[in-house]
């Protein structure tokens, strides 16, 4: 922690101001659109009464997260070009959005599912499946999590103030807020942030391109420093990219709202046209994200420096911006990582105790209890997010939210073939599962903890996302096994 | 999985199948030229596309309505 900056007084002073307006209104928010906090479809899903201009805060707020303001321009800093799948990655999705989620939304207002787990109880029936389910989205969160604390770390840092102690307290805030609020907490202060990180980019790529002679220069001043570099990097792909940065793009795409935390979003809208609506709009996110990306460039034309390609977006702006607008970005950035964070426990402890906790252990639990178990469980699992920020290298949580998009994109076909057609069933998905879990951790280890692997088709090599690999694997073995075993019956949840 | 029928305008559905296309063919757009207002081709046709998707989300919106 020797490369710290000194502390400014003024950027310090409106990071705190900030970070202070938003935890009163986390707590405020558990009397807007007041709700019997009592029941999980109040706390844990805001009452499924959220109108399109919430919705489309809250998805926005969760799905472009504190990491991904920090992560996406360190890629793109570091390689260039094939960062920029996530511009695709986050246009695509939308479509898929658009023609599913509705359908999904309609069978768990119908049914009073809060979770994937439980859309897929209520098709299948048993326990023992859903409860995978439910624990594959589990586990791919909490390093999700763990990533927006490093998200908020490297803002703090970036003001000059080290070590755990600042992000211990900003975390115990947040898990008393949510704890109190629920969903409404995040949803309020969505606002709040979205705002700031519009206010934040938009004067950013704004004015940073005149200070550095205009985008053109940015461009070619990147694309001389990736010549230098040399390797796998420039400011287009190299042809054997292509089908790494499709696959990636597709796959990233087709696992983003098999989450929890954006299933939870997606189902705390009023109705299947909010969802439809949300689609429509929510694209202006991307638009956002791709400027995000661009500050990587404007980084290298600004000469920016850091051991730690993660250090660049603080760094570009306290290279050239005042202390109030430095202050003002690290906290957008810092309260970016609170409104996902906040969605991401509360959908893992919805799983948990929905679809672990009360089929397994105590089925007659009533629904003040349950309730009262997902609160409990959302701060677990922000603490166990906080213990492994403070004890254990930030490589391991990469490595695993690397993971776990492999593996929650393995529900994907319980999840969304199950809304089209009736030839699956328990036996062929949780074998599909099964495989898809296996083979993409394998692949994935045997790379070295990468996201890709080369697969050969005659002498052609063609490096494929492992999660895309398995999920393949998945289908096929799915469809297979189902073909060969009874026909699901219907069920009577 | 997108052509679910719909009212006997399924067609429309298929729309949502042209920004995939776009997109996920680099030969396509992975090029500098032409450039505009200092951005190169691979970056302004991927910043065009999501207007492009939103508008085409909302011709099948309205469509199935």
């Amino acid at each position: 922690m020797s490369d710290l900056n000194p502390v400014n007084p003024v950027a310090m002073s409106v990071f705190i101001a900030f970070f202070v307006l938003v935890t009163v209104i986390g707590f405020f928010a558990a009397r807007w659109k007041r709700g019997d906090l009592t029941q999980l479809h109040e706390w844990g899903l805001g009452g499924r009464q959220f109108g399109t201009l919430i919705s489309w805060f809250l998805v926005g707020g969760d799905f472009y997260t504190a990491y991904t303001v920090i992560a996406v321009p360190a890629l793109v800093y570091s390689v260039g070009a094939y960062g920029f799948f996530a511009l695709p990655y986050t246009i695509i999705v939308y479509p898929f959005v658009f023609a599913v989620m509705p359908k999904l939304w309609k069978i768990a207002q119908a049914k009073n599912h809060i979770t994937a787990a439980d859309y897929v109880h209520g098709e299948y029936g048993g326990k023992w499946f859903p409860a995978a389910v439910a624990l594959t989205g589990i586990v791919a969160t909490m390093p999700y999590i763990a990533l927006q604390l490093v998200g908020m770390q490297v803002v703090i840092k970036g003001l000059g103030v080290g070590g755990e102690m600042p992000l211990i307290v900003a975390f115990v805030i947040l898990a008393l807020y949510t704890y109190a609020s629920g969903l409404r907490a995040p949803a309020m202060i969505a606002f709040v942030k979205d705002i700031m990180i519009y206010i934040v980019v938009i004067a950013a790529v704004w004015l940073i391109p005149v200070k550095l002679g205009g985008y053109g220069h940015v461009f070619d001043l990147a694309d001389a420093h990736f010549q230098a570099k040399g390797g796998a990097t420039g400011i287009l792909l190299k042809p054997t990219q292509y089908t790494a940065f499709a696959s990636l793009a597709l796959g990233s795409a087709l696992a983003a709202f098999m989450y929890p935390h954006t299933m939870t979003a997606v189902l705390s809208s009023a109705s299947a046209k909010t969802v439809r609506k949300n689609a429509i709009f929510l694209p202006a996110y991307t638009l956002l994200l791709g400027l995000i990306a661009l500050l990587g460039y404007m980084a290298i034309a600004a000469d920016v420096n850091v051991k730690s390609a993660s250090d660049v977006v603080p760094m570009l702006f306290g290279t050239l911006f005042p202390a109030w607008f430095v202050g003002f970005a690290a906290a957008a950035i810092a309260i970016s990582a609170l409104v996902p964070a906040a969605i991401m426990s509360i959908g893992a402890a919805n799983l948990f105790t929905r679809n672990l906790w009360r089929p397994l252990v105590s089925p007659n639990i009533s629904p003040q209890a349950e309730a009262a178990n997902a609160k409990l469980v959302s701060l677990v699992v922000k603490f166990g997010a906080l213990l492994f920020i403070v004890f254990l290298p930030t490589q391991y949580a990469i490595d695993l939210q690397l993971l776990g998009g492999v593996w929650i994109l393995q529900i994907f076909p319980a999840v969304v073939f199950s809304l089209y057609t009736r030839r699956l069933n328990t036996p062929g998905l949780f074998l599909g599962w099964l495989v898809g879990i296996v083979l993409g951790t394998g692949l994935a280890i045997s790379q070295g903890l990468k996201p890709v692997y080369g697969l050969h088709f005659g002498h052609e090599n063609y490096p494929l996302y492992i999660g895309l690999i398995a999920l393949a694997a998945n289908i096929v073995v799915s469809f297979v096994v189902s073909a060969f075993s009874p026909r699901r019956a219907a069920v009577t949840a | 999985m997108e052509t679910s029928p719909s009212a006997g305008r399924s067609w429309l559905w298929l729309i949502l199948l042209i920004p995939y296309i776009a997109l996920l063919w680099l030969p396509f757009y992975n090029d500098t030229h032409p450039p505009l207002a200092g951005f190169p081709f691979f970056y302004w046709y991927q910043f065009l596309w999501v207007p492009l998707t939103s508008l085409l989300i909302y011709i099948v919106y309205r469509g199935i309505k």
